[in-house]
């Protein structure tokens, strides 16, 4: 009984502040209990010119271009927001293909494809695929490549992908990675590999609901995958991006957590290269209903807003999106998008490719989207970065 | 006498450097060099795909230019070191500009990175042209280094805002035994033939070309503006005076007899 008072004085005695101090963790809980609803409704026309009109906006700002009175603004906040792309970026868009390795997976993400419980064709690629596929990839131009599993240490392991990096090496100048949360020296093994980029989405920053969507598998820890951007940057990624699914939760907090995080990393680690995807869930097998709606007009708004927040966040668009909205994106902040993308294991050279994970929307190839994006007065940039 | 340049050896009838990464074409390289009658022109070897014919931003620099790769990327001196090795070895030539930024928010270079890479590549042959934020001691450490030219920046990379680094720049000009050449930050032409004006050697320019709505144009703007902000270095520019004369001078009862 004694030993247990003990326990409890010691744990009143822990600083939270001091154990959260190294983590975005921290920064979330600060928002705990902070009212959206009431800021929001407390937002003036007057707050929002005032954030346009300042050259560095806070957190506040940033929360107030976020809001619904903002949506008044959005021609303004567009001119500021591709003022600020054309300065720190020029008139170019990066790009790069996705590839999927495997989709063995053994969590239980409601809005997944790959979820365990769907009963889908389960692969992964052999070594010999993986160059399949690499050329198939590389003769369209692609010098970077994304690369992508489910989450299976059994069937998709660290030492599969780094093989899988050492055959990629042959094709691609820049080796990105979407995988499964990994441990700091596991990232350091995987950049020493050859991979310099890292993308993972929080998914949903909501710590309430993000059980109820991840209902079971190691991606039901929460904390563990919110540092794992952070642990990627101790690993000295040089790249590293993030982003939240937009319509799991209300879109203007979650936007709203993705680029204060953004801000977090690229304040702590400021020698790492910032970015931020705004994914919109896409129809799945599964058939899941996301249960907020976010609308173009949505999506333009969070990314305008990130960009007047934070001028030199790269800001990443994928084919999940429609052409004809990603042709209209290009000028507004977006700098890197996907092109030519198959989501399905397998997808650019196997004929028995196995399902997406979810269905992508723009099926331009890489051709089309090269010259779409010339058409618009940019220049594609296939190659940004090199094994040095 | 004939004005000339020299760096690392070269003779440069041109002050106007021009940067290329932020253009909506590589096609536009051609006339924008034609127009801004630039004689080196910097590329980040991130960015040369030398497998591509069509992407290769190499096939698109005239011939008579000097490439001066950088090493856009490099966090540190080592990185930096790294990337010069290998567009050497890629047959950029042996100048290289030195970009060691270690912070995303600002893009302000690393100066001390920066020194330590210009020693080592220095004594490895380059001709190093360091970007730097523009400190007197930094400076006279990298002419110690070996450097051919010291490149501070007149503000913030891509900000377009001029000379805002105008008094230490001034200090290295006056300080320096070396090309001071302003690097970053210029938006204007007017702002190009300010730092010329004070005496820089050069000036290197690209979000301000890039970004103007006729590129072809304002190129040819800031190197007319380079040229009178020299020619007025050598004029000699009237000193500008602070303070209204006193019609009768204050120490005139020192003459009084």
């Amino acid at each position: 009984m004694e030993m247990v008072t003990e326990l409890y004085i010691e744990l009143q005695y822990i600083n939270y502040e001091e154990v959260w101090h190294m983590s975005f963790y921290g920064k979330y809980m600060e928002y705990r209990g902070f009212d959206f609803d009431g800021f929001f409704n407390g937002v003036k026309d007057l707050d929002i010119q005032k954030a346009l009109n300042k050259e560095c906006i806070d957190e506040m700002d940033y929360l107030a271009l976020l809001s619904p009175v903002a949506e008044k603004c959005l021609e303004q906040m567009a001119v500021k927001a591709q003022q600020l792309t054309f300065w720190n970026f020029g008139k170019v868009i990066f790009l790069f293909t996705p590839l999927y390795l495997s989709n063995y997976c053994t969590n239980k993400c409601v809005y997944c494809g790959f979820n365990v419980t769907n009963d889908i064709k389960r692969s992964k690629l052999t070594l010999a695929e993986v160059e399949q596929e690499a050329e198939a990839i590389s003769r369209t131009g692609i010098r970077h490549i994304l690369i992508l599993t489910g989450e299976s240490r059994k069937e998709s392991p660290v030492s599969y992908i780094k093989e899988c990096v050492y055959v990629l090496k042959k094709y691609f100048s820049s080796i990105s990675i979407e995988v499964y949360p990994l441990e700091e020296q596991e990232y350091a093994e995987l950049v020493k590999a050859g991979v310099d980029g890292f993308t993972m989405f929080q998914e949903v920053y909501n710590e309430e609901l993000y059980p109820q969507l991840h209902m079971g598998g190691p991606k039901s820890n929460y904390c563990y995958r919110l540092d794992a951007p952070e642990r990627a940057c101790r690993a000295y990624m040089r790249t590293v991006n993030i982003g939240s699914l937009l319509g799991l939760d209300e879109w203007r907090r979650e936007s709203f957590f993705t680029g204060l995080h953004a801000d977090y990393l690229q304040g702590n680690y400021p020698d790492i290269e910032i970015s931020v995807s705004f994914p919109r869930i896409r129809p799945s097998a599964g058939c899941f209903k996301p249960k907020y709606q976010v609308t173009d007009k949505n999506l333009v708004q969070a990314m305008l807003a990130l960009r007047i927040f934070m001028p030199r966040v790269g800001i990443t668009l994928s084919t999940r999106e429609n052409a004809k909205l990603r042709d209209n994106l290009i000028g507004l902040g977006v700098t890197k998008m996907s092109a030519g993308s198959s989501t399905a294991v397998g997808g650019y050279s196997n004929k028995n490719k196995s399902e997406g994970q979810f269905d992508i929307s723009d099926e331009r190839s890489v051709e089309e989207i090269k010259q779409l994006i010339r058409s618009k007065g940019y220049q594609p940039v296939f190659k940004d970065w090199q094994q040095i | 006498m004939e004005d000339k340049l020299v760096i690392g050896g070269r003779e440069l009838r041109s002050r106007l450097f021009i940067g290329t990464g932020k253009f909506s074409s590589n096609e536009i390289i051609p006339s924008i060099v034609k127009s801004a009658e630039a004689q080196v022109i910097t590329v980040a070897l991130r960015r040369i795909d030398f497998e591509s014919k069509d992407e290769n931003i190499l096939n698109y620099i005239p011939d008579d230019c000097i490439i001066m790769p950088n090493t856009s990327g490099a966090r540190n001196a080592d990185e930096a070191i790294r990337i010069a090795r290998l567009a050497r070895a890629a047959g950029c030539g042996n100048w290289i500009k030195i970009e060691v930024v270690s912070d995303n928010r600002y893009l302000m270079p690393d100066n001390i990175e920066t020194i330590r890479a210009t020693e080592v590549l220095a004594k490895e042959g380059f001709v190093v042209l360091p970007y730097m934020s523009p400190d007197l001691m930094a400076a006279k450490r990298l002419k110690d280094a070996g450097a051919a030219a010291v490149m501070p920046l007149g503000a913030p990379i891509g900000t377009n805002r001029g000379l805002r680094t105008k008094e230490l720049v001034k200090i290295l000009i006056n300080e320096i035994d070396l090309p001071i050449i302003v690097d970053a930050g210029l938006g204007k032409p007017s702002e190009a033939a300010e730092a010329m004006e004070l005496g820089a050697g050069a000036v290197l320019v690209n979000t301000a070309i890039a970004t103007a709505g006729d590129p072809v144009k304002m190129a040819k703007a800031f190197s007319l503006a380079v040229k009178a902000g020299r020619m007025a270095y050598f004029s000699g520019t009237g000193t500008v005076k602070e303070y209204a004369e006193a019609s009768s001078p204050l120490t005139g009862f020192l003459l009084d007899k």
